[in-house]
């Protein structure tokens, strides 16, 4: 076993543990948008350490390119679902008003599609 | 090593059964939504673990293939499911 060894498994192993955080924050966050934040940074970060590790324990094959393409193709497919997610769920109300400090959609939530649209103070619900 | 990889793969395995809770208990589709695309992930992850744990690497395209089919199917029920409300504009209690 070599150091680079030693690093996949601590890379492995910090990425599962993200992984089990986003899933323990899924079943426990009270609304959807909490939900959808567990289920969108804690594992993303958890994959991606895991497959740098899968890489460096596989290193050398020639294989470890579709290991570094899953990544980018999270990277760059997670904000586009969280992007939806989000905007489904405060359209149709999945949102605790009680957790929320400030509700920057209140008033426009019409014009979300539009985009840029400027928010008229906003102000805490 | 291998005491390491086992300990990652009962991790993984935890987190696959509280995310299908999640989807079993979710009040809205949105939330199974997240579910399924937290447990694809679980599954990502336990593939990558696989790989390293085998040190073999024809899995690793169907690594891939999840990332692709997991963003195709979110983006699709996102899209073109039926709402929960009858009415979205109808600011209801908080579900």
């Amino acid at each position: 076993m070599t150091a680079l060894d030693i690093l996949a498994g601590v890379l492995i192993l910090g990425g599962s543990a993200l992984a089990m955080t986003a899933a323990v924050g899924v079943l426990r966050f009270p609304d959807t948008l909490s939900r959808m934040h567990a289920a969108t940074k804690p594992q993303v970060l958890g994959l991606l350490l895991v497959l740098a590790g899968a890489a460096i324990r596989l290193r050398g094959h020639s294989d470890v390119g579709m290991l570094i393409l899953t990544g980018l193709f999270t990277l760059i497919t997670a904000p586009v679902i969280a992007n939806r997610v989000g905007q489904l769920a405060y359209r149709e109300h999945n949102v605790r008003d009680d957790l929320l400090t400030t509700d920057e959609m209140d008033g426009n939530a019409a014009d979300a599609d539009a985009g840029g649209t400027e928010t008229d103070g906003g102000g805490p619900l | 090593m291998n005491t390491v990889l086992f300990i990652a793969a009962v991790l993984l395995a935890v987190a696959a059964v509280a995310t299908m809770f999640r989807m079993m208990l979710g009040p809205s589709t949105l939330d199974r939504l997240v579910a399924l695309d937290t447990l694809v992930a679980v599954t990502m992850c336990a593939i990558g673990t696989w790989a390293a744990f085998s040190l073999d690497t024809t899995v690793t395209y169907s690594l891939t293939a999840l990332a692709l089919i997991s963003f195709v199917g979110s983006v699709s029920v996102a899209r073109f499911r039926v709402p929960d409300v009858a009415n979205p504009a109808d600011k209801g209690a908080p579900r």
